[in-house]
């Protein structure tokens, strides 16, 4: 860390002449702009009331008054929540599912020498060279019978062997005395992995969890390709369906009252409900995942 | 070294006394290679780590290995009614669009050649840039601001991030309700079929360049603080240092990251190009990926879509693999060492 701050400015290197800075200030403000201004108008549209959407054009960067029916109308119990509610339903138990068998394939590829130890891995690596291609995937979906079912959104993705070499790596390099010295006391290799590498791995599992986690929330091809019957859709393809194809968005949808917040603003409220399960867990993804990401850089 | 057979040692040969079942054969770790447990005792030790493997490893097979097998029906006239045991051999018949060139793939081959290229020289750089202005800002708190700002966009979806500039950049979004309600005419650049490629690749570089400064700062922060000093003793400008420091610095992460890129050649957005094909249509946005999709799936040309993707996914693999020993030749590591 102390190297990074001294990369940063090296002693006896002449800092950099006045209008150099002002220029990279204007470049990364001008960065940060580009990312933040979206996210205000979409918050910003989704509040406003109905006139001033109308009297705009369609799209508000600060709201003169604020009003909660966009959202009102979304999660009265239509199309929207019943997605919501399926989303928050797969990432939940897909995550859990995700977390169950990563961990304990990545603990049982981390000692070195044991029995198939290599073939195995290998099996790991070589997975993470191709991608399986949309036809032989859609196939075996189908073969297994799960098309039209909610697994179809969780198994095929299940294990991502990318994470599997992260946690692999996080894995081998905790002390393994600890390892061993519960191994003499006579664990068996599950109790070891519940009991000491777990608790020693929390930074890890939060990382992967909720890497797993994200991609189950913005899946949307899968659910697409699997998944004819609209009632059972996933947000995403909501968010598909009304707001990048347009879709109109009745009463019928929302159900309930007749008199609707504008489309523009109904649109920009479901949007909204799909970020901010993010927008929840960023700052903790921030805060573990360099070094999440890193670990995998690092051979283990 | 010494370090790591001492630790071995001491682990492994209190484990005799502690399982007094297994054979006294195996004694030494293999570790420390001085003589190996037989195999059979060894998969007596390890069967429970062993079966600790499974659940994960079935579904890694499963889904990522067995499709592999389905690639046969691009050999098979595939009809779903009969299955992939029951439909008729085909031979190579559905690899005729490829190798005679039909038209609408040819197109797909085509849109997809120029977006990557496209992606390559205008997404590549722009993280490399940006990490370096990163480094280069003295201010610690404001750097972190910075990044968790610029990191953001990484975790939306294809679907938010479409929706959203459509939203920025479409008949009806924020850009064209400015220039209408200030009297100059709209530019509605979403659903311009010519500005396609560019509003495709504007959207990568908002969504992941930011996140793919991270590799570049892991880089930059790994870099000997001395070359610079030594640099500046010998009096070389700031420019000076960063072609002859910050960017040799560079290299390998550089080098990594192009052999990975180089693999997804064939492979650009799928997600992203299949929400945004409907308001241009398919001439200029099929490519490879959507081309599958619609003809296998769709339309239901199974053995010729599977054909394409066959074809698509292994060129995928050589381009990996030759990259690799062309980095190997360069002296540098890439992405595994045989």
């Amino acid at each position: 860390m102390s190297r990074a701050r001294t990369a940063n400015a090296p002693s006896g290197v002449p800092t950099p002449s006045v209008p150099m800075r002002a220029a990279k200030g204007v470049v990364l403000t001008l960065a940060c702009a580009l990312v933040l201004v979206p996210f205000i108008g979409v918050i910003s549209t989704s509040l406003a009331t109905e006139k001033q959407v109308t009297d705009s054009g369609g799209f508000v960067l600060i709201p003169n008054q604020i009003t909660f029916g966009a959202y009102q109308a979304v999660l009265a119990g239509g199309v929207v929540t019943r997605a919501f509610v399926i989303s928050v339903l797969v990432t939940v138990v897909g995550t859990a599912i995700s977390l169950f068998s990563t961990t304990t394939l990545a603990y049982a590829l981390s000692r070195r020498g044991s029995f198939g130890h290599r073939p195995l891995l290998m099996v790991v690596l070589f997975a993470l060279l191709f991608t399986p291609g949309i036809i032989p995937s859609y196939l075996i979906v189908k073969y297994l019978g799960l098309l039209n079912s909610y697994w179809s959104l969780i198994i095929p993705t299940a294990v991502n062997a990318f994470n599997v070499i992260v946690m692999r790596a996080f894995f081998m390099r905790l002390p393994q005395d600890l390892i061993d010295s519960a191994r003499i006391d006579g664990a068996s290799e599950a109790t070891i992995l519940r009991r000491v590498v777990l608790p020693l791995s929390k930074a890890a599992i939060a990382v992967i969890g909720l890497f797993y986690a994200v991609s189950y929330w913005n899946a949307f091809f899968n659910a697409l390709l699997y998944i004819n019957d609209t009632s059972k859709w996933p947000l995403q393809l909501i968010l598909r369906t009304y707001v990048v194809n347009n879709s109109e968005l009745g009463a019928s949808q929302l159900g309930g009252n007749e008199a609707l917040p504008p489309q523009q603003s109904l649109q920009m409220a479901i949007l909204v409900i799909s970020v901010v399960p993010i927008l929840l867990v960023y700052p903790f993804l921030q805060r573990h995942f360099a070094k999440g990401v890193l670990t995998g850089a690092i051979k283990g | 070294m010494t370090f790591r057979v001492d630790r071995t040692a001491a682990g492994q040969a209190p484990r005799q006394t502690g399982a007094p079942g297994l054979p006294g054969t195996k004694t030494r770790p293999t570790r420390a290679g001085t003589s190996h447990p037989g195999r059979l005792a060894r998969l007596r030790r390890d069967r429970a780590l062993l079966l600790l493997a499974v659940p994960g490893l079935v579904l890694l097979l499963l889904f990522q290995y067995v499709p592999l097998l389905g690639n046969i029906i691009a050999f098979e006239d595939y009809e779903p009614y009969y299955g992939i045991v029951h439909s008729n051999w085909a031979g190579l018949s559905n690899f005729a669009v490829i190798v005679n060139g039909d038209p609408v793939f040819l197109s797909a081959l085509r849109n997809t050649l120029v977006i990557t290229l496209l992606q390559v020289v205008l997404v590549f750089p722009v993280p490399i840039a940006l990490a370096l202005l990163l480094n280069s800002m003295l201010s610690e708190r404001l750097k972190r601001l910075v990044q968790s700002i610029l990191y953001l966009p990484h975790f939306l979806s294809w679907v938010i991030v479409v929706a959203i500039f459509q939203e920025m950049l479409g008949g009806s979004g924020l850009l064209d309700d400015w220039l209408r309600s200030n009297g100059h005419p709209t530019l509605a650049i979403i659903g311009n079929a010519s500005l396609f490629k560019a509003v495709l690749t504007s959207q990568v570089i908002w969504k992941d360049s930011g996140w793919a400064t991270i590799l570049f700062l892991a880089a930059l922060s790994q870099i000997d603080a001395a070359l610079y000093e030594a640099a500046s003793v010998d009096g070389a400008s700031r420019w000076r240092m960063l072609w002859h420091v910050t960017l040799p610095g560079l290299r390998s992460i550089i080098i990594l990251l192009f052999i990975l890129r180089l693999g997804n050649i064939l492979s650009v957005g799928f997600e992203q190009i299949l929400l945004q094909q409907g308001q241009v249509g398919l001439g200029t946005s099929e490519v490879l990926d959507t081309y599958v999709y619609h003809n296998g799936v769709l339309e239901g040309q199974w053995g010729v879509a599977a054909a394409v993707g066959l074809v698509k996914g292994l060129v995928g693999v050589a381009l990996v693999l030759g990259a690799n020993k062309v980095a190997h030749l360069f002296g540098e590591e890439g992405l595994y060492q045989s």
